[in-house]
């Protein structure tokens, strides 16, 4: 069992901040919007996080990489929704915005060099009981306290999503806008409001690379994991049960190498590196098709 | 007598430089079916989507039921139990029907309670649907059902139509106003929108006719009778009607043919028909059923089984004006060019395009200020000329048009009308696809039905099509 | 005249983001997101190298022109991955697109440490280029290759193309209303979509192939600073006009060598340009929105 520990444990670890984004996107793309800008929702987070962290709190920390997704992401709303600009080259300006900020602030405030300075990072927390279960128990119940946050919010986002009627006025701006304004609902308020949402989660993801993983902030260390995430609400089917059930399908897709490694297979580093992408990729094509995507997604049907 | 449900004063409406709505009221009362009457373009649905709290007005006043109101949005309206039905429809087509019931309500949502409100507005009306279907599977008919349904589940008792009888059958229509004499009869009030003089006329207590966005008339249905609402409508003697023009096919070549066609649409029945030169071919389908064998027969859609034999010019009219059939940015002569851009290689000789685009202008009298302008600059009416110019130019042996005279008033659509008599007249086999029986019955030699049970023909009287359609069941 | 170097140097600059400025202007024109210009052009690089290498003893003009029709070709190939999984399988070209970026910097990555690593197999680079093969230098003194007068010339003759040809009007078709494209111009609108993306990927290729012949003379890690994104920006500032792509091209090739220069002279972060390109971006796309278009350069959409 060697092998399989390093494999389940990576397997949570990599799925976590996807699955952090991941949910988030879903509910937004729920109602019709595709934010592009989530990867910069995650760096931003990352960013906020790292110097909310400064202060010496964990949770004073991620309650900054929240805060600072959300507002890239409300950066995005704005242009998105009130403007109604591109969504798709919106949001990739975004990013690319956030990318360059969050580069441009850290040397500024850190050095040219950007030291790695020390930050209090999120230890693991034991939950007795359920991590003594064989195989699974320590890779799922012996992780940094955000993830049971995590654990928890994704069967209240189903909750809210299906058994409310925000839920379902949300899920109807995504299928048919006209329809929904016609109902009485506010369309771009909701919109506005997922959108919101959705950052604040991606900014909680870049903060649990930062404060529960690495320990510091990089420039770029978002490496894509928000167009990632993009794809893993594909995978799931636009639903946040499946949102999170394909992150953890891929984390244990990309933690293939600590078992590769183990059985002594010698790839190029970087073919590991290149792995998460190459996999998203194939999982996309292999889903072949959107035919689950809120009917809406991406265009704005010109009412009013 | 009755107490005034709806009470618009001195509405007025401008769109840039038109003046949609100019100083119109229209005081309809409870326990009546109030008639709005008017040509396309008359206003009508502006002014309905204003006492519905789509738009807002630019001077003018709202009272439901005696109150002064002002609408900020449709969640207004429908709180002061206002409910309307759009032409196309605001449903969620992915959605069941309980779901699109439910939608805008707060808290919780409880697929029982809204079952039950469905059952309650079934006891009042005679108007049901299984809860637990999924919009998509429901056919016109239904979905306008639905579309009442919802509106009187979440208590409204002015219930505002806009052409419901549009994509209806007659026995749809009848069964439809049956209900609907129900609801008034319970204090209900519905505002009736239509162009159709004869649903007024058979089912509305009262009338009010707008014409270019003006009040016209306001009476009573016992002090009007159908020649002066006709006047009110029009304004003037209507033009002589399409029925002078029919004539019998020059020749009897075929020009295209159809042997047991099947398109990817699962469980359709194989279509076999042919077209002859110089006919006009009248189509009626129930829904949306004609649209792909359309574009088979126009050549932009291969079929899966049978075979087909279609010339290679074929001019084809599109419904979606603005969406298929021209790009609005695009200039008149880009326009045209755009026909056929498909099989074009090497330079454009824009020139040359120009000059074309000109001549359709000219002999199609289109009104533009030139080749030039883009297309969104022009009206409907001219849009729907130069399509017509554009796809006649060639010559073409077939000329296949979907909806043609949709959204149109009744000059353009006249002259629509007549410039296709006059293409038939030199030759050209023409398909017309109208979901107004009406229009078909004018302008058909003789009418092909798609129903499921595969393709029928008939002569051009509207009653006979109607009885096709519906043998197709519903 | 150092003042000639510096104009020189800013074109030099601009070279590479006015061919990746056709490739995305070209690409947005005909409705095809292409956010992977970087990773094409990265590919372009790569197979450039490696042609160069392969042919060095041969006749300089020959292995240049080869090197810039491999490097095309590569471009286009990576392009076509993407093209033909939005064709067969649906999947967004704006994610295959960015995640193919990603896989292209490992690529090179991979290959200036392995296959291709220069000799002493100290440095992560190609071996250098031989001086013949090499893109002569047209203005004596400078650094400016005969590169920038060809990326010139090709958008001009890309400008010609797209007013004067049936083919530059299907893609304009296709871009502005895809289904007017099908319906009256019975245009195969997904045979020209998949055209476009090859034509954006080789231009964006060749951008990356002219980048080694004419200013590194070499692969290595970090080849290029985003230019791919820069790019995005670049053809959007030019309304996707190939002929307006020269002066915006030249115009993002002063701000970066003035953001290098400020770096080097008063330590701001050179980071900076990229925020101020996506603050760009955002300024042209929310103008596009305001007069009713989807990007700069698209026509306007129908009033509703």
């Amino acid at each position: 069992m060697n092998a399989l520990e390093p494999f389940l444990e990576g397997t949570v670890r990599t799925a976590t901040p996807l699955a952090f984004a991941a949910l988030g996107e879903t509910v937004a793309e729920r109602s019709g919007v595709i934010n592009i800008g989530l990867e910069g929702a995650i760096i931003a987070g990352a960013f906020g996080g790292f110097v909310a962290a400064g202060t010496g709190s964990v949770w004073f920390g991620f309650l900054g990489a929240g805060l600072a997704g959300m507002t890239i992401s409300a950066l995005f709303g704005l242009f998105a929704i009130r403007i109604r600009a591109d969504q798709i080259i919106t949001g990739t300006a975004i990013s690319l915005f956030a990318l360059g900020i969050t580069a441009t602030l850290y040397r500024q405030m850190y050095g040219a060099e950007g030291a790695a300075l020390s930050i209090p990072t999120m230890g693991v927390v034991e939950i007795p009981v359920l991590s003594s279960i064989p195989l699974v128990g320590r890779a799922f119940f012996a992780q940094p306290p955000v993830a049971y946050l995590l654990y928890a919010l994704v069967p209240a986002v189903w909750w809210w999503m299906y058994r409310t009627n925000a839920g379902l006025g949300l899920r109807a701006i995504g299928e048919d806008p006209r329809a929904a304004i016609a109902a009485g609902i506010p369309a771009a308020r909701f919109q506005y409001l997922a959108v919101l949402f959705g950052g604040f989660l991606g900014g909680i993801a870049g903060g649990v690379l930062v404060i529960a993983q690495a320990g510091s902030f990089a420039e770029g260390m978002s490496a894509g994991r928000g167009f990632i995430a993009i794809a893993i609400v594909v995978l799931g089917r636009w639903h946040p049960l499946g949102a999170a059930v394909a992150a953890l399908v891929f984390g244990a897709a990309s933690a293939l190498q600590y078992l590769f490694q183990a059985m002594g297979w010698n790839l190029p580093y970087q073919a590991f590196l290149a792995l998460p992408y190459v996999l998203t990729l194939l999982g996309l094509a292999g889903i072949a098709g959107r035919s689950a995507a809120p009917a809406s997604l991406g265009r704005w049907q010109d009412q009013h | 007598m009755s107490e005034l449900a709806l009470d618009l004063r001195g509405i007025s409406k401008r769109f840039g430089q038109v003046d949609a709505l100019d100083d119109v009221s229209l005081a309809a009362k409870r326990g009546s079916i109030h008639a709005l009457l008017g040509e396309n373009g008359a206003g009508k649905t502006t002014l309905m989507r204003i006492a519905f709290g789509m738009l807002r007005p630019d001077s003018g006043s709202i009272a439901v039921n005696r109150i002064p109101i002002n609408l900020r949005s449709p969640a207004d309206a429908i709180a002061a139990g206002v409910g309307m039905v759009h032409q196309q429809f605001s449903l969620v087509p992915q959605m069941t029907v309980a779901e699109n019931v439910a939608l805008g309500g707060r808290g919780r949502f409880r697929p029982q309670v809204t079952a039950r409100r469905i059952a309650d507005v079934a006891r009042r009306t005679g108007l049901s649907l299984d809860p637990m279907r999924r919009v998509i599977d429901l056919g016109s008919a239904e979905r306008q059902k639905l579309e009442i349904i919802r509106i009187l589940a979440h208590n409204a008792d002015i219930l505002i139509l806009d052409e419901p009888t549009a994509v209806l059958t007659s026995r749809d229509i009848g069964e439809l106003f049956t209900q609907l004499r129900a609801f008034a009869a319970g204090g209900g009030c519905i505002v009736l929108i239509t162009h159709k003089l004869n649903d007024a006329l058979a089912h509305a207590d009262e009338v009010t006719v707008l014409r270019r966005g003006r009040l016209v008339l306001n009476a009573s249905m016992s002090e009007v009778n159908r020649s002066s609402l006709t006047s009110a409508m029009l304004g003037s003697a209507p033009a002589v009607t399409a029925r002078s023009y029919k004539g019998t096919p020059l020749r009897q070549k075929v020009v295209a043919a159809f042997n047991g066609v099947t398109t990817e649409k699962q469980g359709q029945t194989p279509l076999s028909f042919e077209v002859l030169a110089g006919e006009v071919l009248g189509v009626a389908a129930l829904d949306s059923g004609a649209a792909t064998m359309l574009r088979v027969l126009a050549g932009r859609i291969s079929h899966s089984a049978g075979s087909i034999s279609i010339p290679t010019h074929i001019g084809f009219v599109p419904e979606n004006r603005i969406g298929e059939a021209l790009v609005p940015a695009f200039s008149l002569t880009e326009n045209f060019a755009l026909k056929a851009a498909g099989s074009r290689s090497g330079v454009i000789d824009w020139r040359a395009m120009h000059a074309a685009a000109a001549s359709v202008i000219e002999d199609f009298e289109v009104m533009a200020e030139g080749a030039g302008v883009p297309a969104s600059s022009l009206s409907g009416g001219n849009q729907q000329r130069f399509v017509l110019g554009r796809e006649l130019h060639d010559d073409p042996p077939l000329l296949v048009l979907e909806n043609p005279t949709q959204g149109l008033d009744v000059n353009a659509a006249a002259s629509v009308h007549a410039r296709i008599r006059a293409a038939a007249a030199r030759g050209t086999a023409i398909v017309f696809y109208s979901s107004d029986l009406d229009e078909l019955a004018e302008i058909s030699d003789r009418v092909m039905v798609i129903n499921r049970s595969g393709v029928k023909f008939t002569s051009p009287e509207r009653q006979s099509i109607g009885q096709l359609l519906l043998e197709s069941g519903a | 005249m150092p003042e000639v170097a510096l104009v020189a140097d800013m074109l030099v600059r601009a070279t590479p983001l006015i061919l990746a400025g056709l490739a995305v202007a070209i690409a947005f024109k005909g409705g095809v997101f292409n956010i992977g210009a970087e990773g094409q052009l990265l590919a372009g690089a790569a197979a450039a190298t490696a042609t160069t290498l392969a042919l060095s003893g041969m006749p300089g003009a020959f292995v240049v022109t080869a090197a810039a029709v491999t490097g095309a070709a590569a471009g286009a190939l990576w392009a076509a991955i993407a093209a033909e999984l939005k064709r067969r399988f649906h999947v967004l070209e704006i994610i295959s697109t960015i995640m193919l970026n990603f896989v292209a910097i490992h690529l090179v990555s991979y290959l200036v440490r392995g296959p291709l690593q220069e000799p002493t197999g100290i440095y992560p680079q190609t071996e250098t280029f031989p001086l013949s093969a090499r893109l002569p230098v047209v203005l004596p003194g400078t650094r400016l290759h005969l590169g920038f007068v060809a990326a010139v010339l090709i958008a001009i003759a890309l400008a010609w193309v797209m007013k004067n040809t049936a083919w530059g009007f299907r893609v304009k078709a296709i871009g502005s209303s895809p289904r007017a494209a099908w319906s009256t111009g019975a245009i195969a609108v997904q045979r020209s979509s998949f055209m476009v993306f090859i034509v954006s990927g080789a231009l964006a290729g060749l951008a990356g192939s002219i980048e080694v012949s004419g200013v590194t003379f070499a692969l290595y890690e970090n080849l290029s600073p985003g230019h791919g994104y820069t790019a995005i920006a670049v053809a959007l500032i030019a309304a996707l006009n190939p002929a307006a792509v020269i002066a915006s091209g030249i115009f993002f090739g002063i701000l970066q060598t003035g953001a290098t220069a400020m770096q080097r002279e008063f330590a701001i972060p050179s980071s900076l340009a990229s925020v101020a390109e996506a603050a760009l971006i955002l300024a042209v796309l929310s103008v596009a929105a305001y007069r009713g278009r989807r990007l700069p350069g698209l026509p306007r959409k129908s009033a509703a």
